[in-house]
């Protein structure tokens, strides 16, 4: 299998509390630790998934993979590219491989901006296509391809005259329009209804099989990312706490964190009552913390070497990490 | 207790009349926990506002009753309407974040609630909203904060113990998980169905997510165009959906439980309120539509303690078979 992306011992500080006259920011132990030394890899053809609750650092995981931001330290490599400090002309070379698919339709296309220029916009930024014709033809291939038919329906319609589902589908043939080898899509299906979210999350399923992408989906509801991807990472607190296979990860649960996330979970079976006895407190802020385990505060399992020192991953079976002391 | 009868809400636009609400009729009981389902603009946060009388100024009711404790209360004057509000009536509302008013303490905004309704001394609601946080299970001190100096699932709770202050008779609550992460949406509905369990009114729940009502309620509405297209007991509808549209809901749902199946969205969008279709409301979407459906309007016909808004009711057992393969919802009619 070829990796496409691989992120290694990744991080990203945020200074916080910096006033002014204040320069204690500079000093890396007040920090915001946002991404706190993650490392995963993602095949060709492999859509990765990040699940984790707001504030745990997914958001800021995909902004670092699109070099939106710069890393405090770490390699990041993307198609055999280190994007952690990119020139112009790399970066724009860049963009063309790897594209992202945010979260609101509502608000990332714009709102002056017909289909067929939204869609043209990148065709012009890379010289894809010689003659109007030519991207015309291009874009109208790409419409069918979302589910969106005929073309011509849609290529002069505005973002208002066109539903949440229709909206984000336009985001994805934007995103898929430069023919890319990786793409981002932050909590895509989080704004839309039941009833249309099924057909985004299928789509999003066939266009990154048929083109064989890498990609990587982020979302807060475990059971999407159950639904599209092939390998899962489950992120607390800036760390990757578990990540392995899917099913796997779903079936074993081997960290406390991942069990109590998923036993949280709403079932839609009256029986399977939600149980929160896995978990205590609410998530600590990631500013203050030097040793010991970021889970340790809230974990039911938590034991004397827990406080003091940070587990390091473990393989518990084949590419299944955890990093959790339980596990030796 | 609640009991609505050919409720028709519609608001005035420039470009005609929108019907938000059409011809909705339930009753809810004492003890009853009601969760209202359906898709953003299908009507459900209208509904609830007008039993506040909070819709916003182009709304109005076109007609129907809403008789609490047998008293009509689009009737109610002001006065009357002002008292029921927060006494009789609560509400939970969406976005627990913006609820609260950011220049004033938390602790404060509950005492107002209360001595607002009640003849009590301040010191007397103080120590009222102190035993309100403790069941919810917010710290006492925290009453001194700010809103913004609590999390989201805080102001969650402080919300939901400001609508139980006066011990009201009926809780509304819209949306009171949907901006939450997955561990504090099950802290907080733990938390409401222990509360519930020594509480004697009711609760009408408004959401858009089947699994949280599946949780908490123990009736279903599920709305659909500004109908509520299917009413009844939630293990009924859970296990045994009538409707076409409930059949399609649970379809699109992806668990984390079971056997991974594929997830099948009903094809098309929701319906133009402004101009619905003339027959059925789900007609353009039904994949088991027939001539009489895109012509006549369904009534309402029994299904055990509920009822049900469809044509085909007759031949659900069938068409529930269908439902179930992916086939069925890719157009065509059978």
């Amino acid at each position: 299998m070829e990796n496409i992306v691989t992120v290694k011992h990744l991080k990203k500080y945020f200074r916080s509390g910096k006033t002014l006259f204040d320069n204690s920011g500079q000093n890396l132990q007040n920090c915001l630790k946002a991404v706190d030394g993650v490392s995963f890899t993602i095949d060709k053809g492999e859509t990765f998934g990040l699940a984790g609750e707001s504030g745990c650092g997914k958001t800021t995981t995909a902004k670092l993979l699109m070099g939106l931001y710069k890393p405090t330290t770490g390699k990041l490599m993307c198609n055999g590219m280190d994007i952690s400090n990119l020139k112009n002309k790399e970066m724009k070379l860049f963009r063309r491989n790897a594209q992202m698919i945010f979260q609101d339709p509502y608000e990332s296309l714009n709102p002056r901006f017909r289909v067929k220029e939204t869609l043209k916009e990148p065709l012009i930024i890379h010289g894809i296509g010689k003659s109007d014709d030519e991207k015309l033809e291009i874009i109208k291939n790409i419409l069918e391809d979302v589910g969106l038919n005929p073309p011509e329906n849609f290529v002069n319609r505005f973002p208002h005259e066109m539903s949440g589902g229709q909206r984000q589908r336009i985001a994805i043939a934007r995103a898929l329009i430069l023919k890319p080898v990786f793409i981002v899509a932050d909590e895509p299906v989080s704004m839309l209804d039941v009833s249309i979210r099924a057909g985004v999350l299928n789509l999003l399923k066939k266009a990154t099989s048929k083109r064989n992408l890498a990609s990587l989906f982020i979302s807060h509801d475990i059971s999407l990312i159950r639904y599209l991807c092939d390998k899962t990472a489950i992120m607390y607190l800036g760390r990757i706490v578990e990540t392995g296979e899917t099913e796997k990860v779903i079936k074993k649960k081997y960290h406390p964190y991942t069990e109590a996330l998923l036993e949280a979970v709403p079932s839609i079976n009256p029986d399977n009552k939600i149980n929160l006895s896995k978990i205590k407190g609410e998530v600590t802020n990631s500013v203050n913390f030097t040793e010991g385990c970021r889970f340790y505060p809230r974990c039911t399992k938590a034991m004397k070497i827990c406080e003091e020192i940070s587990p390091k991953p473990v393989e518990v079976e084949k590419n299944h990490w955890v990093e959790c002391h339980l596990y030796k | 207790m609640l009991d609505i009868k050919n409720l028709k809400i519609y608001y005035n636009i420039s470009e005609g009349c929108v019907k938000a609400v059409d011809n909705v009729s339930f009753q809810l009981h004492r003890g009853d926990i009601l969760g209202i389902v359906g898709e953003s603009g299908c009507g459900k946060t209208t509904l609830i506002k007008s039993l506040l009388k909070i819709l916003p100024s182009n709304g109005y009711i076109h007609g129907g009753t809403a008789n609490y404790k047998g008293e009509d209360i689009f009737k109610m004057d002001y006065s009357r309407i002002q008292k029921l509000r927060w006494k009789e009536i609560s509400i939970i509302s969406q976005s627990a974040m913006n609820a609260l008013d950011p220049v004033y303490r938390v602790g404060d905004q509950i005492v107002e609630a209360i001595t607002e309704h009640e003849k009590i001394k301040k010191e007397k609601a103080f120590k009222k909203a102190e035993k309100l946080f403790d069941l919810v299970g917010v710290n006492r001190r925290r009453l001194k904060d700010y809103p913004h100096q609590y999390s989201g699932g805080m102001k969650q709770r402080a919300v939901i113990a400001m609508a139980l202050a006066l011990n009201p008779e009926i809780i509304i609550a819209d949306e009171p998980t949907t901006a939450l992460d997955v561990i504090v949406q099950a802290q907080i509905l733990q938390r409401i169905n222990e509360l519930l369990e020594n509480y004697r009114g009711s609760m009408i729940m408004v959401t858009h997510d089947i699994s949280v009502i599946a949780q908490t309620c123990n009736k279903v509405a599920v709305m659909y165009g500004g109908k509520i297209v299917e009413f009844g007991d939630k293990r009924r509808i859970v296990a045994r959906p009538c409707h076409p549209y409930t059949l399609g809901l649970k379809n699109a749902f992806p668990s984390i439980t079971g056997e991974k199946k594929s997830l099948i969205s009903i094809p098309g969008n929701p319906p133009d309120l402004l101009v619905p279709p003339r027959g059925c409301i789900f007609a353009p979407r039904c994949p088991f539509v027939k001539e009489i459906c895109r012509n006549k309007s369904p009534l309402p016909e029994k299904v055990e303690e509920g009822y049900v808004l469809c044509h085909r009711l007759g031949e659900v057992e069938k068409l529930r078979l269908y439902a179930e393969k992916e086939k069925t919802w890719l157009r065509s009619s059978i």
